[in-house]
């Protein structure tokens, strides 16, 4: 028999209280059960950072996390980092910059940087690198997506 | 990809989670799950039960204890590693090479001791710690246990962790000379990696022992013998001659798998290159590592 678990959780700021099974996994409660859909399933084996959200700011990939460890925590998705009007000053930096080709991995590496910028707000260029090395983009477009974020170091409204 | 169902259980004691586990084999512990589930996933092992040992206190703690040892927590992650001052000041090679597994989100939620239990021969820090002389202690029904680093690993994928036996904590000497990792990869894991660890005499003149490991060459690090012998006794300026001249011999006695990282003399050759290079770092820290 399937044992199901209450979990509470705050997903982008709002509360959210359902039943989980114990054995689904977090990218499938967001996507499947709650909707947002701006998460991104690829490898499924923590490799390319497509379905990378944020667990109390620090990144991690939804499709090996399971959704009951979410239990009390905070968890953010690129629908909660996306102002109701336009676009975040670093999806604005991918855009000025050419830093998506297809679209598909950006969702996962917007949830990175933003992650690397709460916690390094001035990183250098091999911080950056370093950091997004588990963000992969088979358009192979890193030099943009570089240059987007080093346009971003140091900028107030970033972090 | 999903899991098959299992029941999940969350004890906040060591003694509950050894009791929920079972010896059984069908519980496993579960803490960043960034094998396991991969694994489940995949469906390639199967858990009837999870224990999350998450809830359970004391676990992630790192610390020079009052003889001079380092402990790090089973359950610390490797991102707590890299950025702690107690490591970061005393085996600053442990907390770059933590800095260095996977990917940053696996950093963030995977344990040293999940990757340590998992046995997976492409691994990092197995080879570290067994050159670290590092200690594993185990808690399980029949009372603690500790396990030479060099003996856990049983051969890939296999420890000799009983399954209701919970990694607790690792401990190690504070080292007394410089640490040295490097490791070659052309994908998510190590294709062969080399660890070395000096003891300096008081002065940091000469190399009292030398432990030197080599890891994902076979099924678990090994110790290269003929260097460790070769470094006993040498003054530091002298490391590198000695190492090179018992190097061919000491290569050959190295069990190697050749595999999709490449042909075993391909792999000798490459650990031999990492030795040498953690020598000329290992020559130029020298001393400066004595406090």
């Amino acid at each position: 028999m399937t044992q199901v678990l209450a979990i509470s959780f705050s997903l982008n700021g709002k509360t959210i209280v359902v039943d989980v099974p114990a054995h689904m996994l977090l990218i499938d409660l967001i996507r499947d059960r709650l909707g947002l859909r701006g998460t991104k399933r690829s490898c499924d084996m923590e490799v390319c950072g497509a379905c990378t959200v944020l667990l109390d700011g620090g990144p991690i990939s939804s499709c090996t996390t399971l959704a009951v460890d979410v239990d009390r925590r905070e968890v953010t998705t690129i629908e909660g980092v996306t102002p109701p009007d336009g676009l975040s000053p670093i999806q604005e930096a991918f855009v000025l910059h050419g830093g998506l080709q297809c679209g598909f991995c950006t969702p996962g590496f917007i949830m990175a940087v933003t992650a690397l910028f709460k916690t390094t707000p001035h990183p250098t260029d091999a911080e950056i690198r370093h950091y997004l090395d588990g963000n992969l983009c088979r358009c192979t477009g890193y030099t943009k997506i570089f240059e987007a974020v080093k346009s971003l170091a140091g900028r107030q409204d970033a972090a | 990809m999903l899991p098959s169902p299992f029941q999940f259980e969350r004890p906040s004691t060591i003694a509950d989670a050894v009791r929920a586990v079972g010896d059984s084999g069908d519980g496993m512990f579960y803490a960043g799950g960034t094998e396991l589930l991969l694994a489940l996933k995949m469906r390639v092992i199967r858990a009837d039960r999870l224990i999350d040992i998450k809830g359970i206190p004391g676990l992630d703690c790192i610390a020079v204890n009052d003889i001079n040892e380092i402990e790090i927590g089973a359950r610390c992650t490797h991102r707590k590693i890299s950025d702690d001052s107690v490591i970061r000041e005393h085996v600053p090679a442990l907390a770059s090479l933590c800095a260095e597994v996977a990917n940053i989100r696996v950093r963030n939620i995977g344990t040293i001791g999940g990757n340590l239990c998992f046995g997976e021969p492409h691994a990092d820090p197995p080879t570290m710690l067994a050159a670290l002389n590092a200690r594993l202690v185990l808690e399980g029904s029949r009372g603690t246990r500790e396990i030479p680093a060099d003996d856990f690993i049983r051969s890939e994928m296999e420890t000799v962790r009983e399954p209701d036996e919970l990694l607790r904590v690792i401990v190690f000497p504070r080292p007394a000379g410089p640490v040295t990792y490097r490791r070659f990869k052309h994908g998510e894991r190590p294709s062969v990696n080399v660890a070395m660890a000096w003891s300096l005499n008081a002065g940091g003149s000469t190399i009292r022992s030398a432990r030197v490991r080599v890891g994902a060459l076979g099924s678990r690090p090994q110790p290269l013998a003929a260097v460790e012998d070769a470094l006993r006794n040498v003054v530091v300026a002298e490391a590198r001659r000695a190492i090179e001249t018992a190097l061919p011999a000491a290569l050959d006695q190295l069990e190697v798998n050749a595999d999709r990282h490449g042909g075993a003399d391909y792999k000798r050759h490459i650990a031999g290159v990492l030795l040498l290079r953690n020598a000329d770092e290992a020559v130029i820290a020298g001393g400066s590592w004595l406090k």
